[in-house]
């Protein structure tokens, strides 16, 4: 049960290698609030339009450039709303669901995504830093039309 | 002859390479089908092709792969038939009528649904029934080994188990454990729900179970290839394995650590709590350490047997390795390329670096370099050793094979660098087609999309020329003298604390209980009224 001295050395360089990662992961995620998707609420969805946030899906202005409500409907196949315009810098909350099966939501060429899940309300929080306009796109399999899911995210000078 | 169970390894082989042959078609028309601008088949068919592609190649090529070269394993390293013959071929004959049932509804397109099967989009109930079928199957084939390996112990062996045959009962002890997940979720809510029994079905708590499952059913890949690296290798170089003790080591890790993961599939869901998810993001990276460990433990083995054969110098011994023989460059590739996708899989495994690459194509990238080469290159080398000695022909073609390994190895390359960079540019994976409406972005994935396609090429080309080994050597290789089953070789030293396979059981199932019990509760708490079924159209 001897262990030759380099896989000692390779065990070690291994546990150091972990806990490497774990710190910088646990640091960016709890110190710098880099967070997954984790709020939820619930909500029938076959009665989403008894909800006014998804009665009429839009974006809303809490504070004018600073902080943003999206009220989004993800269903097959298409979003609402289609297209949406926030401020560059202004803290945007989304509130997504699902009147059907489950979708994805990913702001292209950002770290901006979650799972659409029926029966919940997915929110995440994000903040648009770049000005420009952005494909969102759904990306968890959602039957025949899935292809022709997207939206467009107008990230203006503010 | 050989033993009682060779006729079903042998059968069990064939049906793996069907689905091999089946899923590498469909394989091919997807990376065709994506190619901006080319339009082979319609929406639907191409889904069902996608569904088809994950069932085939994932479950049935694996399952019955898996299920053949553990009976292998066994018998041959305990030197006995399996303590029941008729036991396993009940096994054998409902994993076949699981994957029947299973198969003909999404051949049918009556389950396009994946091989995720995310409610409420509903399939078959046959496709449920029949997934549940397989897994059962499962269940009475690994009871049987399990029994094996007991009635070689009360035969008065005492000793060590041969490691072969130690890898495989972790196998299995992984296996009981994962399938737990699956089995509620078919049980209690997917097949009742289908059936119209019951009206709605939670989604995520489908989507809990279904990764409690998901991803400790890679390690039921994974280890069968794992302990040909660690048994056939070492025989193959005719040196001893650098160290018999870490490997057994490996093994319990892996019983440990493989199932309290399962968030990292979920990191973008609502609903679970950042800290579990960081708890499964922490086991995660523990299960990468069986993994660095072998890394260490083959290379030496190599190391040991190139020095042996005259290799010299700090890395110029590499050259002194058989790079001709298709079996053993079939598994360094795989290993090679494993190598890769362990670092990418860091990159799923960390929860706020996932967001970037979560549901591209980035992840399907990763999952061929792990379950798609590092398993399905060892089980198409392995082949090349088994089924002349199973069949009691010669090889085809070494030559042939040689090839076959190559052009997996450099498709892989291709295919799954393309798919990777498209993962990075947020090209979303499971999509028909990705030009969005020529929406300026999607336009830089195009070259990309091609360069996947021509790796597609590449490994189909390479899918063909085994299957085409394969079967000459069925139907006319050279006939030689089956072996007999010899006297076998018992490992020295008694059982030590590696094991103790009841006390890692018990401590597994505390992890699962410590990552999974409250979570699990808390998304039951929340009580969704659930969702109703939507039939695919």
């Amino acid at each position: 049960m001897s262990i030759n001295r380099y896989e000692k050395a390779w065990l070690g360089f291994s546990a150091v290698m972990v806990v490497a990662f774990l710190s910088i992961i646990g640091y960016f995620s709890f110190v710098a609030g880099f967070q997954t998707p984790q709020e939820a609420e619930v909500i029938d969805p076959t009665r989403i339009e008894e909800d006014g946030r998804f009665a009429e899906p839009r974006v809303e202005e809490v504070i004018p450039g600073e902080l943003y409500n999206v009220y989004m409907v993800a269903r097959m196949w298409s979003y609402s709303p289609k297209e949406l315009s926030v401020p560059r810098g202004a803290y945007v909350k989304f509130y997504i669901t699902s009147p059907d099966v489950q979708h994805g939501f990913h702001v292209v060429g950002t770290n901006v995504q979650a799972n659409v899940i029926p029966g919940y309300v997915t929110v995440i929080t994000a903040k648009f830093e770049k000005p420009g306009e952005y494909l969102i796109v759904c990306n968890e399999y959602c039957g025949r039309g899935h292809q022709f899911m997207q939206a467009k995210l107008l990230v203006t000078e503010g | 002859m050989g033993y009682r169970e060779d006729g079903l390894i042998k059968l069990g082989l064939y049906v793996s390479y069907v689905a091999l042959a089946l899923g590498a078609l469909f394989g091919l028309l997807q990376v065709l089908e994506r190619i901006p601008g080319v339009t082979i088949v319609s929406a639907g068919t191409y889904y069902l092709a996608l569904t088809a592609h994950g069932v085939l190649m994932a479950l049935v090529f694996t399952t019955f792969f898996i299920m053949s070269l553990a009976t292998y394993v066994v018998t041959r390293e305990l030197g006995m038939d399996t303590y029941s013959p008729k036991l396993n071929r009940l096994s054998y004959a409902l994993v076949a009528l699981g994957t029947v049932m299973a198969a003909v509804p999404i051949l049918l397109g009556k389950a396009s649904v994946l091989y995720t099967f995310y409610p409420p989009m509903k399939a078959s109930p046959f496709f449920y029934i029949g997934a549940t079928v397989l897994v059962i199957g499962t269940w009475v084939f690994a009871a049987n080994l399990l029994l094996t390996v007991r009635k070689w112990r009360s035969a008065g062996n005492s000793g060590k188990l041969p490691l072969g045959v130690f890898g495989v009962v972790a196998t299995l002890i992984i296996w009981y454990i994962a399938t737990i997940g699956v089995a509620i979720e078919m049980l209690f809510q997917l097949i009742p729900w289908s059936l119209g029994v019951v009206e709605r079905i939670d989604p995520l708590l489908a989507r809990n179970f279904f990764w409690y499952f998901g991803h400790p059913l890679v390690y039921f890949w994974l280890l069968p290839a794992y302990i040909a690296w660690y048994t056939i290798l070492p025989r193959l170089l005719n040196v001893r394995l650098f160290s018999d003790f870490l490997a057994r080591v490996v093994f319990v890790l892996f019983i440990l650590f493989s199932t309290p993961v399962g968030y990292h599939h979920q990191f973008m869901d609502p609903g679970i709590e950042a800290g579990w998810k960081f708890l499964h993001t922490t086991t995660t990276f523990f299960v990468f350490v069986p993994s660095l460990i072998t890394a260490f433990t083959i290379t030496a083995t190599m190391e040991m047997a190139a020095r042996a054969r005259g290799g010299r110098g700090l890395l110029g011994w590499v050259r002194a390795l058989p790079w001709r023989d298709p079996v053993f460059a079939s598994i360094a590739f795989a290993m090679i390329l494993f190598g890769f996708g362990g670092a990418t899989g860091a990159v799923n495994a960390g929860n706020n670096l996932n967001y970037v690459v979560h549901n591209t194509a980035w992840i399907p990238g990763h999952l061929h370099l792990t379950v798609g080469t590092a398993v399905a290159l060892t089980f198409m080398g392995l082949s090349y050793l088994l089924l002349p000695q199973l069949v009691g022909r010669e090889l085809h073609s070494r030559r042939l094979a040689l090839v076959q390994v190559y052009l997996w190895f450099f498709g892989m390359l291709l295919f799954s660098s393309a798919m990777h960079y498209l993962g990075i540019l947020g090209s979303p994976r499971r999509t028909y087609d990705v030009s969005f409406g020529g929406a300026q972005v999607a336009q830089e994935w195009g070259p990309f999309l091609i360069a996947a396609a021509a790796g597609g090429v590449l490994l189909f080309a390479s899918v063909a020329l085994f299957l085409y080994n394969v079967l000459r050597t069925i139907t006319s290789g050279a006939r030689v003298e089956l072996q007999q089953p010899g006297e076998v070789p018992v490992p020295e030293g008694a059982p030590g604390i590696v094991d103790n396979f009841r006390l890692f059981v018990a401590i597994a199932l505390v992890l699962v209980l410590i990552a999974y019990l409250l979570p699990t509760a808390k998304i039951i708490s929340l009580g969704t009224p659930g969702a109703p079924p939507v039939e695919i159209r």
